[in-house]
């Protein structure tokens, strides 16, 4: 019994419906967690990317170091990291949080590289007719540079969802009560491991292959000329 | 009276290579020049330089007073981020390769500046952008995109977007040719028109050598970095004194003239 679920384990089939309703309470968390974990790597990679290319060699140099350092660093380690060694700095967040924040932080890492490339990619040209038309920096990338990249970025953004989406059960290891924490804390009431670890499986995979479709619609919805953001 | 432009012993290098090398060079407000010259003459560095797309190293330019570099100025540009707006607000261009705004309709490419930078509202700024595509005989194509547009077409749009921000000195780096050949003339058709306006200061760099004497005051001949000759066009073209010139008009204009041959049997 788990959230006033109870589990009826005469057969596989009854067990696997039975465990279903409380599966569906950790589906909720992990979803929780990649949205969340999504927006921070969605806005910090912006973020990082518009650092890297200031003119500041200090800046540009230390966000390099950051991003290649948490790139080049297991997911895993950085989680127990924030999760055992924040608190000796007096930050102490909700395990949710911290496994949301972990997730965020090394996906900026990863999205920041595709700003900076969907930065990059767009000509030269673009950003001297708005320097001859003396827009300012911030108009430049605001009108300009940002609403043509997108197209271009959409379908790189897109699969680190799916990705982030799939490593989401890491959060379990620091306690979060996500899908795969559940069917694991059921696996070891009922010794049948067989048939919680199926479904999540099995619930992951329509998950990441809608995300698929969404993302694709979305990437043929977009004018591959950029969309103005005003 | 004070010219407009003003180059003072300007250097300009990339690396190694001495682009423009002590460099001097007036411009009256109102006049019209064309600069000529072998590619890599520096010619299009000049109005690079102008615009503020390139750094020079050595040297003064002032554009109607204002020098480009500020006493104590930082950065490549020896000069700050609102300085240089100041610069730039006197200042227009028209690239080679047009550089339209690909997700912008027409319209949108002629009012986003005035709106964005010049602050102007959006309903003044639509009126006057209509009037002036309705100057280059585009009325017809505001809600179109750019790519739906031929390059003269969109070259023509180019002007209207430079000129919507009413900028003094117009720049122009090579406007046709990125052109198929038919198309060169209606670009040139409206620049023509422009230079009629009494105070635009206009800067051309053109291979079109009919072109340039009919509209300009002045043509220019660059050499490595320098002006080699200039004068009005009548004289520059019927009697150039350097033997640089002379070589370099006759081989761009034998094959202007090929070209226009080919053309012919073309059709």
């Amino acid at each position: 019994m788990m959230y006033g679920y109870a589990w009826d384990t005469t057969t596989p089939l009854t067990f696997a419906i039975s465990i279903l309703p409380i599966l569906g309470i950790g589906l909720l968390v992990t979803l929780q967690a990649a949205a969340v974990g999504y927006a921070i790597a969605l806005v910090l990679g912006l973020v990082l990317a518009l650092l890297r290319r200031s003119r500041f060699k200090v800046v540009s140099w230390t966000v390099a170091g950051f991003t290649e350092f948490v790139r080049d660093t297991p997911l895993l380690v950085q989680l127990f990291f924030l999760y055992y060694v924040l608190p000796d700095f007096g930050i102490v967040l909700p395990a949710f949080m911290t496994g949301a924040l972990a997730l965020g932080l090394q996906y900026s890492a990863y999205t920041s590289e595709v700003y900076r490339g969907g930065i990059e990619a767009v000509p030269r040209g673009q950003w001297e007719a708005a320097t001859a038309l003396n827009m300012t920096r911030l108009q430049t990338y605001r009108d300009i540079v940002v609403p043509q990249m997108i197209p271009r970025i959409v379908p790189a953004l897109g699969n680190y969802l799916v990705s982030m989406l799939k490593e989401t059960p890491v959060l379990s290891v620091v306690t979060v009560l996500d899908m795969l924490g559940l069917a694991n804390m059921i696996g070891e009431r009922t010794f049948e491991y067989l048939v919680p670890l199926s479904m999540v499986g099995l619930i992951f995979l329509p998950m990441t292959l809608i995300c698929s479709a969404l993302i694709y619609a979305i990437e043929r919805a977009l004018p591959k000329s950029g969309i103005p953001l005003r | 009276m004070n010219p407009i432009i003003r180059f003072e012993n300007v250097t300009k290098r990339f690396g190694a290579l001495t682009v423009l090398d002590n460099f001097n060079f007036e411009v009256r407000r109102g006049e019209k020049v064309t600069l000529i010259g072998p590619s890599g003459s520096g010619k299009s560095t000049v109005l690079r330089i102008l615009m503020t797309l390139e750094p020079f190293q050595e040297g003064l330019l002032e554009i109607d007073g204002i020098s480009y570099h500020e006493p104590g100025g930082r950065g490549p540009f020896k000069a700050s981020e609102t300085h240089l707006h100041k610069i730039r607000s006197n200042v227009g261009m028209v690239f080679q390769s047009f550089n339209l705004f690909p997700h912008m309709t027409v319209l949108r490419n002629v009012v986003e500046a005035p709106v964005a930078v010049l602050k102007m509202n959006r309903g003044e700024a639509e009126s006057r952008a209509t009037e002036l595509l309705r100057m280059v005989g585009l009325s017809d194509k505001k809600d179109h995109f750019p790519s739906q547009l031929s390059g003269g077409q969109q070259q023509r749009v180019a002007i209207a977007r430079a000129l919507a921000m009413r900028p003094r000195v117009l720049l122009f780096d090579e406007p046709t040719s990125a052109l198929d050949p038919q198309l060169v003339g209606e670009v040139l058709g409206v620049i023509r028109d422009l230079a009629h306006e009494h105070d635009l200061t206009m800067l051309l760099v053109t291979h079109e050598m009919r072109f340039a004497r009919e509209v300009s005051d002045r043509v220019c001949f660059f050499d490595r970095g320098r002006i080699v000759e200039q004068d009005e066009p009548e004289r520059f073209f019927s009697n150039p004194q350097q033997p640089r010139t002379r070589e370099f008009l006759s081989s761009i204009l034998g094959e202007q003239e090929q070209m226009r041959e080919s053309l012919r049997c073309a059709q």
